[in-house]
């Protein structure tokens, strides 16, 4: 104790400080933000399920990265890069640089889906990760990169709380959500089947099945509909014939279904088997409701969707330039039409792109000023907006049916209404997204 | 009373399904003494045997309709299939209607050959091995056919559908006065699996080979002592269980469309019936397979759900069948009709 002085306390605490501080200091200098890119290359992230329930899901989300870098460096047509109202890309890569890519499997699983994230960013050096096809996966994988200072651009995620409850800085979705599928479908529901109807709902039993439910239940309610049941199923369910039975005697004379992908599929099929689509109840024809459709799904269901309503985000029969550029890139290069995820990753990876060029950094502060609040057009959507406070991408919505007499195996929905963006917009703080905060944006490092 | 009505004809539905992938499971584990975690699979491999017919009875010529377009603007690809250009348009469209049906006679084949080269080439090495290892080299098994079939065929569920006449429902609760309408492929479905169940006893009752299978299953020692090749008729044994397995995976494809990991959801479930029924007992696994079926069912009606919410036991539907088994085993530990012995050593 004898030898302790305040001045060598105050000199040791001095060296010590700055012993600590340098380190920190320089590797800020070298990178202020996390996986600074300082060759010739940029590494982006592709997130995808390549195995479990999703993955052809997942596979088309791939095929739609992979061209979107040809296209940013430079290969193929260029696609939707010639008709997208930023100029900003050239066609040179991201800032000069060449875009590789690395690709993990999310396997539809939260876990998975942000262990494989985790591993590009600290091993690979990804600067940006991208994907989705699960809502729960989005949102834990959000959260990761939220933390570690890397842009995500959401893939295929339709819950709320995306950018809801669970928004966050780092964190933007192009795709479109459960409260605007509600919004774009039930005046159409109710221009086809009234205002004097019973839904019954089966929902997937996660945050994606909950939100829609919610969003579906009080859009067609405020248009007179009354709600008998919701039911709640797992995701594992394979058989639906047990919670499809009782809908027979319920009084209901529409069926809602909340699923997607192979739920969909088992769940339409069932309905359909049990011979609801041909039963009249309260004097009226009984209906199915597929809220959020894909035209993967809707090949899956087969003969079943016929003449059945749902949503989708973007559909390759769109006539306007850019999804004529899209369709003709990805059509050529895969000989099939691109799917509705794979429209939004490829969409996704062009807008990050052109955020980096405009601002003229990797940064992820940078990027996302870049991105909040950017108007931009030519991309299948018509005029869109990512708005700056919740980082939800704003445009039209189509209300889409399964077609009668499809011409082709890819014909097999067709678009019934685009609805204008004015009629699927929400107030930031809507209750449906309320609870979340948006933070600030962490740059990592 | 309606929706009673309808959720006894689920459970009888569904556990068709157990009863037949649980019956191959106990004929396997009774004659040859393995626990098969690769039983699942075949069951699912089934399944793509009538996906895989119905795609050999859609081979098409290909030609081109300069009046129409593609979604690349270039001439429509016109497909026909052979079957129609070689059987004219009513036989061609009617063996496309009836691939499903016809799948039956093309599984049986393949099935009890693919039974027989799992049984030679990977199984018998396993027969003298901890139960431990059987398990863990056919659940290695069942992941890599799974992952093949999802190489071949893709993640997504295939539509398979029944033949037209049997696209729908029927009133059966009309013939005791209830109004209560079911599909008519899941009647069907019944119906065979109720077949196939009694073609399998009868096989073993009243036949000589069915005579001798049985006394190799109670003695195989003994039943070898006599010079009768035990070893050759449990193998064929094998086959017969895979065919089992495969049959009800075939005329399952309407009800559910056929996908890669099918075979794990049913695997887990009929093991459970198997233990529940009795290990080894055939007549248990049958019995088993139905009465958790029927509880699955009425433990997803929404009454049900209901009433044990109120208890703090939600998702009872989830559970049902493993709560059951619990209580089974804990108070018949030799499950419903097992014999002594068996697994007790």
């Amino acid at each position: 104790m004898s030898n302790l002085t305040r001045r060598g306390l105050l000199k040791s605490g001095a060296v010590m400080g700055a012993g600590l501080a340098a380190p920190t200091f320089f590797t800020n200098m070298a990178h202020a933000y996390t996986n600074a890119p300082t060759g010739s290359s940029v590494t982006l992230g592709f997130n995808v399920p390549q195995t479990g329930p999703y993955a052809d899901e997942g596979a088309d989300e791939l095929r739609a990265y992979e061209l979107a870098v040809e296209h940013l460096n430079g290969g193929g047509d260029g696609g939707m890069m010639n008709t997208f109202s930023s100029k900003a890309l050239k066609g040179n890569g991201i800032l000069g640089k060449k875009v590789e890519f690395v690709t993990g499997d999310t396997q539809t699983k939260s876990d998975a889906a942000r262990a494989s994230a985790k591993s590009m960013i600290e091993k690979d050096g990804a600067v940006m990760i991208t994907g989705g096809s699960s809502s729960g996966v989005a949102i834990a994988v959000q959260g990761l990169c939220q933390e570690a200072g890397v842009i995500f651009m959401a893939g295929l995620t339709h819950s709320n709380d995306t950018t809801g409850k669970d928004k966050k800085a780092n964190g933007f979705r192009h795709f479109f959500n459960g409260y605007m599928s509600g919004a774009a479908l039930a005046p159409v529901l109710e221009a086809r089947y009234g205002n004097d109807r019973n839904a019954y709902h089966l929902t997937a039993d996660y945050t994606w099945g909950w939100t829609q439910q919610e969003s579906i239940q009080q859009a067609t309610e405020g248009k007179g509909w009354n709600t008998v049941n919701n039911v709640l199923t797992p995701l594992a369910t394979t058989d639906f014939s047990s919670y499809v039975a009782p809908v027979l005697n319920s009084g209901a004379d529409v069926l809602v279904l909340n699923h997607y992908g192979g739920n969909m599929i088992n769940s339409l099929t069932s309905a359909v088997q049990f011979g609801l689509r041909d039963k009249v109840v309260n004097n009226k024809n009984f209906e199915i409701v597929v809220p959020l459709y894909s035209r993967l799904m809707a090949r899956g269901a087969g003969e079943n969707v016929k003449g059945i309503f749902g949503s989708t985000n973007w559909h390759w029969s769109l006539t306007d330039d850019g999804t004529k550029a899209f369709v003709k890139s990805f059509g050529e290069k895969y000989g099939f039409p691109p799917s509705q995820a794979a429209h939004t990753t490829y969409v996704q990876t062009l807008l990050y792109a052109d955020a980096c060029e405009r601002s003229g950094t990797f940064n992820p502060c940078g990027v996302a000023e870049a991105l909040e609040g950017f108007k931009f057009d030519g991309m299948g959507n018509g005029p869109t907006e990512y708005r700056a406070e919740d980082h939800q991408c704003f445009k039209d919505v189509l209300v889409v049916k399964g077609k009668e007499n499809p011409t082709s195996e890819f014909d097999v929905l067709e678009v019934v209404e685009v609805t204008p963006r004015a009629q699927v917009e929400y107030p930031v703080d809507h209750p449906m997204f309320a609870g979340g905060d948006l933070g600030k944006c962490n740059p990592g490092a | 009373m309606d929706a009673i009505f309808l959720q006894i004809l689920n459970g009888l539905d569904k556990g068709s399904a157990y009863a037949l992938i649980a019956l191959g499971l106990t004929l396997i584990f009774g004659t040859l003494g393995v626990v098969n975690f690769a039983h699942g699979a075949l069951f699912m491999i089934g399944s793509f045997c009538a996906v895989t017919l119905s795609k050999i009875l859609t081979l098409s010529t290909v030609t081109l309709d300069p009046t129409k377009t593609d979604f690349l603007g270039n001439p429509l690809k016109v497909k026909t299939p052979y079957v129609v250009e070689w059987f004219g348009e009513s036989t061609g469209n009617a063996m496309i209607d009836w691939s499903v049906p016809l799948a039956i006679l093309f599984a049986i084949p393949v099935m009890l050959l693919l039974g027989w080269v799992m049984e030679r080439g990977l199984i018998k090495h396993f027969y003298k091995r901890p139960h431990a290892d059987q398990i863990l080299v056919t659940f290695g098994l069942a992941i890599v056919i799974q992952e093949i079939v999802k190489a071949t065929y893709g993640a997504n569920p295939i539509p398979t559908p029944a033949p037209d006449q049997f696209v729908g429902s029927y009133n059966v609760g009309a013939l005791i006065g209830l109004d209560a309408s079911y599909p008519y492929w899941r009647m069907i479905y019944f119906g065979f699996s109720v077949t196939i169940i009694a073609a399998v006893f009868s096989f073993l009752k009243f036949t000589t080979f069915g005579m001798v299978v049985r006394a190799g299953m109670a003695d195989r020692e003994t039943v070898g002592m006599l010079g009768i090749n035990i070893d050759k008729r449990f193998t064929i044994m094998f086959g017969v269980a895979a065919a089992v397995a495969g049959l009800a995976g075939v005329m399952y494809t309407p009800i559910n469309s056929p996908n890669y990991h099918q075979g794990m959801d049913f695997l887990v479930l009929s093991f459970v019936v198997v233990v529940v029924g009795g290990m080894g007992s055939l007549p248990g696994a049958v019995l088993a397979g139905f009465l958790l079926g029927t509880l699955e069912s009425f433990a997803s009606m929404n009454e049900v759900k209901g009433f044990f919410e109120a208890l703090y036991l939600p998702s009872i539907d989830q559970i049902i069948i493993y709560l059951v088994a619990i209580i089974i085993l804990l108070t018949r530990p030799r499950g419903l009709l097992g014999r002594a012995g068996v697994m007790e050593e």
